[in-house]
């Protein structure tokens, strides 16, 4: 699949998580719709998976850390095959596979229930961990939010991938600058954020994060490192695609009305020409 | 009264742990600083590429662990209770209970028996904070030879699991070929008067009680809940229907352990007087082992007392 195609998928994924959030009421639209480059060139480009067989035992491992951005997750895996694209409007509601949060034992294709942040990457040292240990050649991924880094444990599990040098373990940090309170520097400053992860001995490598075609460099270069894990600090834009959401701290955890949902939309579909 | 041998818990942890890993290519271990104190040491060197230290760092050690699970290993996290449950419970709860992940827990050091080490040290409340959460299987064994079956029990089970124990040497009052199920409870010593219910340590307090109160003419059966989760609530139903009034005894808070699990049983089957044992809503303090069990109330003479209070009001009723 080239970039072109790439980006109408994005457009529709972005169309996806504004309907379900909208149709939920709730759910947090904002830091979805800053991953979804992240999220589709990985799902459609890199990820060894089976969608119809989501416990393929040669996998690759993607795990999400910023559980909240479930929206943008679900609408990735409904578009590469794991469940009807119609099953996305039951997002949030009783009796829902697609929980307000992954949730492991619900979803096939989902690794491991995640929500409460900052425990994602951990897991997926302990997944590289058990891979080198097996000798199995898949790969483990591990998207973060910026906000998220400020949970002390994600520093615990840096510092271990460093020192097990888990080149068979990514991660991804979604370096939208927002998060509930405001700017992120204004909560807790974050900078300079890829020397932290140097620090730690990590292969950082910075990207767009909406520039599929870099999207795509950086996971082949993860891939390629050897000795050390490989930090994707991926600028985004939170809220990305809607220009009222664009950079609104507010939208990060706000479903839109009827109303913004068609003004969103309409938006889109303009973008498409 | 007593020629028990007295022998420490952990060692049955880590023979059990040798034990598996040689069993069994998908045991692996991990360590957080305190690998020696633990026993992780002894897998560690017999297994050196299965165990990973982990540092410090106790919520990363457990989300690591459920990594490893997903990876089809078969984890074990040992470090002291206090740490291990209260540190990480988070993500006992959120990645290991909700994921339903096979990660098996050894929180040593459990109870105030700590010692010299204090508060920070003696893990009071970790039975409650495990107990509490869904899909979690939860052992308090009694000596060497349990936690060494418990251990072994644990491996064989899918599923997240806790095992609690002390540091100090305890009296060892089950034999090897003992029988150990989880879940079911054991029948140290049969009697109709009243039921003691006990685990951990206060189980060997439990015999030297029962003893006390046979000389009196009292018959107490005494009951090892070695499991607290799940719990074997027909054992409990069917001794306050027998006996009409029970004692429980356990080095923890009330709160949320075990006499709080046996009451929330009978009260909803059988009810008759329950009487506990066990801390009382305190923080520990530095002491000899002896002297702090003696001091918070956890000895036999404790519970021949209890069992007194619960007699006369199973009288009265």
């Amino acid at each position: 699949m080239n970039e072109v195609d790439l980006n109408d998928i994005c457009r529709e994924v972005r169309c996806d998580i504004l309907r379900m959030t909208a149709a939920a009421g709730s759910g947090h639209p904002g830091g979805s719709l800053s991953a979804v480059e992240l999220l589709v060139g990985l799902y459609c480009k890199k990820l060894r998976h089976r969608p119809q067989e989501p416990d393929w035992p040669d996998r690759d491992r993607f795990i999400l850390s910023k559980g909240h951005i479930a929206p943008a997750l679900y609408a990735v895996m409904a578009h590469t095959g794991y469940f009807p694209r119609e099953e996305l409007l039951t997002l949030r509601k009783m009796g829902s596979r697609l929980q307000g949060h992954p949730a492991s034992m619900r979803l096939p294709g989902i690794e491991v229930s995640t929500g409460s942040l900052g425990q994602g990457l951990s897991v997926g040292v302990g997944l590289a961990l058990g891979a080198k240990l097996q000798r199995k050649q898949w790969r483990t991924y591990v998207l973060m939010g910026d906000g998220e880094i400020q949970e002390g444990q994600i520093w615990e599990a840096a510092m271990s991938a460093g020192h097990y040098r888990l080149d068979n373990l990514c991660g991804i940090v979604d370096r939208n600058y927002m998060q509930i309170d405001g700017n992120t520097e204004d909560v807790m400053t974050l900078d300079p954020c890829a020397d932290k992860w140097r620090a730690f001995n990590w292969h950082v490598v910075e990207i767009d994060g909406h520039d599929m075609e870099q999207v795509a460099a950086a996971y082949d270069t993860a891939a390629s490192t050897v000795g050390k894990p490989t930090l994707i600090m991926a600028r985004t834009v939170k809220g990305r695609g809607v220009p009222f959401m664009e950079n609104v701290a507010a939208w990060h955890g706000k479903a839109p009305s009827e109303a913004e949902l068609a003004e969103a939309l309409a938006h889109l579909a303009a973008t498409n020409q | 009264m007593h020629n028990w041998e007295w022998r420490l818990c952990r060692d049955g942890f880590g023979e059990a742990l040798l034990e598996l890993g040689e069993k069994d290519e998908r045991v692996v271990m991990l360590g957080a600083d305190l690998s020696e104190s633990t026993r992780a040491l002894w897998f560690k060197e017999r297994f050196p590429q299965r165990f990973f230290s982990l540092g410090i760092a106790e919520q990363n050690m457990l989300s690591a662990a459920a990594g490893l699970a997903l990876a089809g290993l078969i984890p074990f996290v040992s470090s002291y209770g206090v740490f291990l449950s209260g540190r990480a419970w988070d993500q006992i709860r959120t990645t290991i209970c909700y994921s339903e992940l096979n990660v098996k827990m050894a929180g040593a050091h459990g109870g105030i028996s700590v010692g010299p080490d204090g508060a920070t040290h003696q893990a009071l409340e970790d039975c409650a904070i495990m107990r509490v959460l869904p899909h979690m299987t939860l052992v308090v064994p009694c000596d060497y030879h349990e936690t060494r079956k418990a251990t072994l029990a644990v491996a064989n089970m899918v599923g997240p699991a806790y095992i609690r124990y002390g540091r100090e040497k305890t009296p060892v009052v089950t034999a090897a070929d003992t029988p150990f199920e989880l879940g079911k409870a054991y029948t140290m010593r049969a009697g109709d008067d009243l039921t003691i219910i006990a685990n951990g340590y206060m189980v060997s307090q439990a015999l030297l009680a029962a003893e006390e109160l046979a000389d009196a003419g009292i018959e107490a059966r005494v009951i090892n809940m070695h499991t607290l989760k799940p719990l074997d609530t027909a054992a409990i139903e069917k001794a306050a229907r027998e006996t009409g009034a029970i004692v429980t005894a356990e080095e923890h808070q009330l709160i949320g352990g075990l006499g709080a699990a046996t009451a929330e049983v009978v009260v909803a089957t059988h009810p008759v007087p329950v009487q506990m044992v066990g801390i009382q809503d305190t923080f520990g303090e530095s002491g000899a082992p002896e002297e702090l069990l003696e001091a918070y109330g956890l000895t036999a003479a404790d519970i021949v007392a209890k069992a007194r209070i619960a007699l006369q009001m199973k009288t009265k009723s």
